[in-house]
């Protein structure tokens, strides 16, 4: 658990809060979309505040949040300087803090992938095409991720509408949200529902640790490629932190090649991002009317 | 039997919950709910109190975050009992408790962020407003006598600190101290909106399946309950009361600019915010009733009236487990443990359980809510009974049961059912937030997708049918003459 975090929980009191702030003024805060088991967040995050405080010379602190509008709130009220957002909340997030700019994305973002995925209860076959799974689909029930999830609701809820004309709500008999694409997995695994769709990163890394029983459930669907995560900071960070203090952010996140960092995510590596690269988002968002 | 007002609405109520069961979605669509349900236990009996180093300190967090609440919330609620009788002050006190702590916290969150003031204000607001209300009721039962005995010309506050508070005072102490165990379990679920409280962990523990972490936490948390008549002492309380705010935290520095942002733009509706016509602005709230407030109070008012009987079936059955009459003392204990654990879940925790081990539908909700609430007025109710005293020759086993105390406990035991309507309902609200498609889902939903406006006018919707529900209540105890008792 973040420990250091905790500990400065203990420190305090509401008392002598003015004065904790004026102290913390100094630290670099950091958030995450909440997308995956929290354990493995903390344990990634916590690697990657140490990275940064070495790089940057400044005391970097990660907040773990219990969810994706947290995150972003975190950052829109300047309580966060710096998110590791997906490619929905980014946008949320850049629309609500004008300046801030996404500077890094991993290099699988610029094409990243949603695996539909069935319970083998179901007997749907794999198909190259989702209109073609239609018959199989209809009555069914299905989970999305977390409410604000890119990978994990608004591009398969993208496509099931755009290929179906409908919404999900009529064209599956339940229609869930399971908070995160670990929770997905798990609940497709134990049959809690027939259908789900996930971050293709989760699946290939948990398939690859040997955590996914393929008896039980499999991919039945790829989506078309579309941008995902990205590391998006503040455009006051240079007041606060001093003059090319977000060059050299862009700089450490861009030069991490801790091997073992860059697995916990799984990415394999960063490289430069812009706002611009997340236009599809913003208008798929639009679309389907999680955008106003 | 159906000429008595009482029987004749125990029936109605029956059959609106029966209804409500025809149209409501009641399913277990896990593949193995037994299969978790022993792992859970199996997590209970081997707890693991050294999985993570913050458990003592979301304990200390969430005995802090507390006694800061309940304390503040009793002041203010003390202060607001005083003006009670104006309709103003019961308007406002009405309206603050009729939204429930995790959605002052979520409010909260978005303009004080993971700031210790947010998790003290979520407790003390809604408690403001329920202390206020109680402790009015409870002046207004003390005896007149004192006061008339009085020389004249006695001040008001000198009468109101010499007549008044004494005759009222065990009563709002015992009161008071009811109210922070339940302060302690508010405090404990605002970990799940990300609190640092015992709920951040649990969360965090059942999601990944880690039974024995989490059956440490429940254990905890049980025994911190159960021993407050050891450590909540007269003495201590003012050490207490100083020492909490120190063990808050410190979480982050407020920013002030983004209280005034929600409150002159976030909340605003958005065809007001961006200038747009009338016209744009009754589509906007069209569209909200229409898509999420109407769907979110019937699914509200479907699973509130099926939890509602539910609790009352539960409360007739589970009384008996601690009454004297029935039984020896091994069974008794068993049933004072049963029940102490039914009532010390907070109904989040348990329905957030259930969810896990049968899937999303109304049925966790259920059980949830008539466990919790079933456990509070079964454990009442029982302990009505041990000062009945029955005849000798009293019958003994089912026939005691139905034709001895039943009968004599009935009014008061229906008095307690719809003294928690309210409760229930607000509850039934809150859940939707972990998945099920009450007013709490839209809320969340909201709130998720970054619309406070949205989530505002919701919150509000839930709040005036909260109001209308308590009314409702107040009228059918009234319409029956049932004895109302403010300690429930």
């Amino acid at each position: 658990m973040a420990m250091k975090h905790l500990r400065k929980w203990l420190a305090g009191s509401l008392l002598s809060l003015s004065a904790f702030s004026a102290a913390q003024a100094e630290t670099f805060v950091f958030t995450a979309i909440p997308d995956e088991d929290e354990t493995k967040l903390v344990e990634r995050f916590q690697g990657v505040a140490d990275y940064l405080s070495n790089e940057l010379g400044v005391d970097v602190r990660y907040i773990p949040v219990k969810s994706y509008a947290a995150a972003v709130s975190a950052f829109r009220n300047n309580q966060v300087q710096l998110a590791w957002f997906g490619g929905l909340s980014g946008v949320q997030a850049r629309r609500l803090v004008p300046g801030s700019e996404a500077i890094a994305q991993g290099v699988e973002d610029e094409a990243f992938v949603t695996y539909f995925i069935a319970n083998s209860s179901t007997g749907i076959a794999p198909a190259d095409t989702l209109e073609s799974l239609g018959d199989d689909l209809r009555g069914k029930t299905f989970t999305f991720g977390s409410k604000g999830s890119t990978s994990g609701r608004l591009m398969p809820e993208f496509y099931l509408r755009d290929t179906f004309n409908e919404a999900p709500e009529s064209l599956f008999s339940r229609v869930g949200f399971s908070d995160n694409h670990t929770r997905t997995l798990r609940l497709v695994e134990a049959g809690t529902y027939d259908l789900g769709a996930l971050n293709f990163q989760v699946w290939e890394k948990e398939l690859a640790d040997g955590n996914v029983d393929t008896d039980s459930l499999q991919v039945i669907w790829k989506t078309p490629t579309y941008p995902d995560y990205q590391w998006t900071i503040r455009g006051d960070v240079n007041e606060k932190f001093g003059e090319g203090f977000k060059e050299r952010v862009t700089k450490a996140l861009l030069d991490l090649d801790d091997p073992a960092l860059l697995e916990s995510f799984p990415r394999s590596g960063f490289i430069p991002a812009s706002n611009d690269d997340y236009e599809p988002i913003r208008k798929t968002g639009e679309n389907i009317g999680i955008l106003d | 039997m159906l000429s008595y007002p009482t029987v004749r609405a125990s029936f109605i109520f029956l059959a609106i919950a029966l209804g409500g069961l025809m149209v409501a979605d009641i399913a277990i669509t896990t593949a193995n709910p037994w299969q978790d349900l022993g792992r859970l236990f199996m997590g209970v009996v081997t707890p693991n109190f050294f999985s993570t180093e913050g458990l003592l300190t979301a304990l200390l967090r969430t005995l802090a975050f507390a006694f800061v609440g309940v304390t503040l919330g009793s002041l203010c609620g003390f202060l607001l009992a005083l003006v009670y009788r104006f309709l103003p002050v019961r308007m406002f006190c009405a309206f603050i408790r009729s939204i429930h702590e995790l959605f002052w916290a979520l409010i909260f969150l978005q303009f004080f962020g993971f700031h210790p003031l947010t998790g003290v204000l979520a407790i003390a607001i809604p408690y403001s407003g329920i202390f206020a209300k109680v402790y009015s009721e409870i002046f207004e039962e003390a005896d007149p006598e004192p006061g008339r005995l009085l020389p004249p010309y006695t001040g008001a506050i000198s009468a109101f600190l010499y007549a008044k508070i004494p005759d009222c005072w065990v009563q709002m102490r015992t009161y008071t101290a009811y109210r922070l165990e339940c302060g302690l379990r508010s405090s404990a679920i605002l970990g799940f909106v990300g609190l640092p409280t015992l709920g951040f962990y649990l969360e965090s523990s059942f999601s990944q399946g880690l039974y024995s972490d989490a059956g440490a936490m429940l254990i905890l948390f049980y025994i911190l309950i159960a021993t407050m008549p050891l450590w909540v002492r007269p003495k201590l309380l003012p050490l207490y009361i100083v020492a909490a705010p120190f063990f808050l935290g410190d979480g982050l520095p407020i920013v002030w600019g983004n209280v005034e942002r929600f409150f002159t733009e976030d909340i605003v509706p958005a065809p007001i915010r961006n200038g747009e016509s009338l016209g744009e602005l009754s589509a906007w709230f069209g569209d909200v009733m229409v898509n999420e407030a109407l769907p979110g109070i019937w699914n509200t008012v479907v699973l509130t009236q099926i939890a509602l009987v539910a609790t009352g079936i539960l409360s007739l059955l589970a009384f008996p487990l601690i009454s004297r009459h029935f039984g020896g003392p091994v069974r008794r204990t068993s049933g004072h443990v049963f029940l102490v654990i039914a009532r010390s879940t907070p109904e989040y925790i348990l329905a957030y359980i259930l969810l896990q081990l049968w899937g999303p539908s109304m049925l966790p909700a259920v059980v949830a809510l008539a466990l919790h609430n079933g456990g509070i007025i079964g454990h009442l109710i029982g302990r009505q009974t041990n000062s009945i005293h029955l005849r000798p020759d009293a019958p003994t086993g089912f026939s005691r049961y139905s034709w001895e105390l039943v009968p004599r406990v009935y009014r008061s035991f229906l008095a307690f059912l719809f003294y928690r309507w309210e409760i229930i309902m607000r509850e039934t609200a809150i859940l939707g937030i972990l998945g099920i498609y009450t007013l709490g889902f839209y809320v969340d939903s909201a709130i998720q997708n970054i619309r406070f406006d949205r989530a505002m006018l919701l919150i509000l919707i839930t709040a005036l049918l909260n109001i209308g529900i308590d009314a409702l209540g107040r009228y059918i105890r009234r319409k029956l003459a049932l004895q109302t008792m403010p300690t429930c």
